[in-house]
């Protein structure tokens, strides 16, 4: 869906024309593209909408970034930084013509220290990337979305991502010491640093997370993390789902904090059984995959507590993985779901929101019964030690009335999740997919706020605008999403 | 437990009010009132604990003591840094000894209600654990020296223990050590000694101490009143300094000294932002008035 509906002249007007030759004088001609493939590629980012991009810039360096941002201040055009475009909110769906500046060829790590266990990384590396090349060093980087293989550290940063092992590391936020920064005026600095105090306002902690509106990221400095010297990776089935949500809270609460908790429900595992042939248990209603992390006695100690009160919980199996060869297939299993669910129908609209750990058993049944009532076939996989629920939503879009029906189901999803004292995202973003939904967590005073913050960093609301705020707390010219569009 | 904090906090909004000079302080550990302003004091008491959430809410002029002591029932706590209020500890910004381990003391706040200048209520960020609705105003806040608005309340992020927490020392290079112990809670160094923290099942604790051959001692050591900060990968330059004139937090970077140390002077781009901030949030400069928090 278009959400930028202007009338647009066959004719490229003289302005976006003298811009585009602007672009090609200040950085190389051939980083500078505008055919229509490439356009119409770039209109949209992983989510279901799509924009109008007048121009797409790849950016090499800082000075490159500084150089169209510059350019974008000197034609009054709004420019939207780009990662490898996995976002799902819309966070990088360019409105309003606005130039695309892609990072992607932005991809080299630039140092790393393992002894302090830090790292400066340009914005265009891919997440796994980082983890990969630095294995042998015994470090990593935490935050690991299931978009691991294919998602950008800049894009981590814009959208202060999660993944499953961010239960106990915490989110990308905790794992960033610094970022350089083309701010939307064109200059540049760095916010925060290595040193772990740096004087005044913490601006690499609201930078962290701004989806793209409080400037360009140029270079970050991420947090590592030890490799753990002993892991255990456990798959719990259960009969009934409310008592495997259960037992998250009563892990928890009984003061265990795992890497990771994550839940499948049944045809979550019968899509992924007849993709990886794991043996995953798709009789039952649902399983949790859990990873404890640290020294043996410490792990074995968790693994055994964990199975006494999954006991309690009327557990059916407890597969502990036997080697690293069976850990990664189980964790296959869990990152490759999206993938695995085309089997079932071609269109999946994923959800993301979080709601308090104790109140997911309830939550579940609201959410399997609003897929009833829209007739949709709903799925569940999701990190459920952090409460951050993914309902997909499964469907055929060739079907007359089906997207609607997505749509209105979407909705009230997002809304009994607030309604439990939840929150609209845990770690996919606002950006134009949840925009207009804020009101239900935040009053007018409380986006004002969010709006000064915004102004401070970028007076004249070109970077990435129309995005996260709703029309009054912008104080700009904030398009509104049409109505119909498939939000 | 259970204080009625939402009335509480629409008095203190009502005292900060929106106009005048007006400061806030809380038990004044931390630097106090700000002269020749009215000075307020933000709602105490905790709301409630959920342990199987790992939250808690308290009103920010709560004495940190009390939240520890309340939290240390469920076999709980929260990374801030011992005495004074909540608010205070956080307005300030500064993380404890254990920042290595446990992250810095920024990352426990969930939400928070917030006095704006304007007298207003704010909230900003959400209660569950994880959130990434809207911007995070939570960050801003923290380290900001109530020069923005007056923290109100607080959801904070807990964790577990530290009932299995122990103390050592060693005279081992603290570099060689911190790549070897897994996770250490935090690794202090003066040049001459190594302090270490470890937490975890006895026997893992007892195994590292043998490899690593580190003695038992019965606490830290005490820490020179005056802070500053380095990259830590700078902290080795500190081989040059005489043993014992300061205190290092090894992989982190703080360093504690009996005399203050000049700080490094923020980049234009960096002081036009906070000027930026300031007006936005605060345009008649009322809410600690003339306070620097660049001069920290």
């Amino acid at each position: 869906m278009t959400i930028d509906a202007a009338p647009r002249s066959t004719e490229p007007d003289r302005a976006a024309v003298a811009m585009v030759e602007r672009l090609r004088s200040v950085l190389r001609p051939d980083q500078v593209r505008d055919t229509p493939t490439e356009l119409h590629l770039y209109r949209h980012d992983a989510s279901n909408l799509a924009g109008r991009a007048s121009v797409v810039c790849f950016a090499e360096t800082t000075a490159d970034v500084q150089a169209v941002v510059g350019v974008a201040n000197q034609f009054g055009v709004p420019f939207v930084a780009r990662g490898s475009g996995t976002g799902l909110a819309g966070g990088a769906v360019p409105t309003d013509g606005a130039i695309v500046v892609s990072t992607t060829k932005m991809n080299r790590i630039l140092s790393v220290d393992a002894v302090n266990r830090l790292a400066w990384v340009e914005p265009g590396v891919l997440n796994l990337d980082v983890s990969n090349q630095i294995a042998h060093l015994g470090v990593h980087f935490a935050p690991d979305p299931s978009s691991q293989q294919t998602c950008s550290i800049g894009g981590n940063v814009a959208n202060n991502s999660g993944g499953p092992h961010c239960l106990a590391d915490g989110v990308t936020s905790a794992h960033i010491h610094a970022v350089e920064v083309v701010l939307p005026d064109g200059s540049v600095t760095v916010l925060g640093g290595e040193d772990p105090e740096p004087a005044g306002y913490d601006l690499r902690g609201v930078f962290v997370g701004s989806e793209g509106m409080f400037g360009v990221a140029t270079r970050i400095c991420v947090k590592l993390m030890q490799n753990p010297p002993d892991v255990a990776t456990m798959l719990l089935d259960f009969a009934d789902v409310a008592d495997g949500a259960q037992l998250v809270s009563d892990i928890i609460a009984d003061g265990i904090v795992p890497a990771a908790v994550e839940m499948m429900d049944q045809l979550c595992l019968q899509a992924v059984e007849k993709f990886i042939h794991a043996g995953l248990p798709v009789h039952q209603a649902a399983a949790l995959l859990i990873e404890v992390v640290g020294e043996p006695a410490g792990v074995a100690a968790q693994v055994d507590r964990i199975r006494e009160l999954a006991g309690v919980r009327q557990v059916g199996t407890i597969r502990v993985a036997a080697d690293d060869v069976e850990r990664a297939l189980l964790w296959k299993g869990r990152k490759s779901a999206f993938g695995a669910i085309a089997r079932i129908k071609p269109n999946y609209y994923l959800h993301d929101t979080v709601v308090p750990r104790h109140r997911l058993p309830e939550v579940l049944e609201q959410v399997y019964e609003i897929a009833a009532r829209h007739d949709l076939l709903v799925l569940n996989v999701f990190h459920a030690g952090d409460g951050n629920l993914h309902p997909l939503l499964v469907f055929d879009a060739r079907e007359p009335g089906v997207v609607d029906r997505v749509h209105a189901a979407g909705d009230e999803i997002v809304r009994v999740s607030v309604a439990a004292g939840g929150v609209l995202s845990g770690e996919h973003g606002i950006g134009l997919e949840k925009r207009d939904l804020m009101p239900l967590m935040f009053s007018e005073i409380d986006l004002a706020a969010q709006g000064a913050l915004r102004r401070a960093f970028d007076p004249m609301l070109l970077s990435n605008p129309d995005k996260v705020l709703p029309s009054p707390a912008g104080c700009g010219d904030i398009h509104s999403v049409p109505e119909g569009a498939w939000v | 437990m259970g204080v009625n904090l939402d009335g509480a906090i629409e008095e203190f909004a009502d005292e900060v009010g929106d106009v005048d000079p007006v400061t806030i302080t809380g038990a004044g550990t931390r630097g106090g009132p700000i002269g020749g302003a009215r000075a307020v004091g933000a709602p105490t008491g905790i709301d409630w604990i959920q342990p199987a959430e790992m939250t808690i809410r308290c009103g920010a002029g709560t004495p940190v003591d009390d939240v520890q002591a309340a939290l240390a029932e469920h076999g709980q706590c929260v990374a801030i840094p011992a005495g004074g209020t909540i608010g205070g500890a956080l307005a300030v910004g500064r993380s404890g000894i254990r920042r290595l381990g446990w992250g810095p003391m920024r990352d426990t706040v969930l939400q928070t209600r917030y006095v704006s200048s304007a007298g207003s209520v704010v909230k900003a960020g959400g209660p569950t654990v994880k959130n990434v609705s809207g911007f995070d105003l939570c960050r801003l806040l923290v380290g900001s020296y109530g020069t923005l608005g007056f923290l109100a309340d607080v959801i904070l992020r807990t964790r577990p223990g530290p009932t299995r927490e122990r103390w050592f020392t060693s005279d081992r290079d603290p570099w060689d050590l911190l790549v070897e112990l897994y996770r250490p809670t935090s690794v202090l160094w003066n040049g001459a000694t190594t302090w270490v923290v470890l937490d975890g099942h006895p026997t893992d604790v007892d195994d590292q101490v043998r490899r690593a051959g580190l003695s038992e001692t019965g606490g830290p050591p005490l820490l020179p009143p005056h802070r500053s900060s380095m990259a830590p990968g700078a902290l080795v330059d500190l081989r040059a300094e005489a043993p014992e004139s300061f205190m290092a937090e090894i992989g982190v970077g703080v360093v504690h000294r009996s005399v203050a140390m000049p700080r490094v002077p923020p980049s234009s781009e960096v002081l036009e932002l906070h000027r930026r901030i300031k007006c936005e949030f605060d345009p008649a400069g009322r809410l600690n008035p003339g306070l620097d928090v660049l001069a920290g």
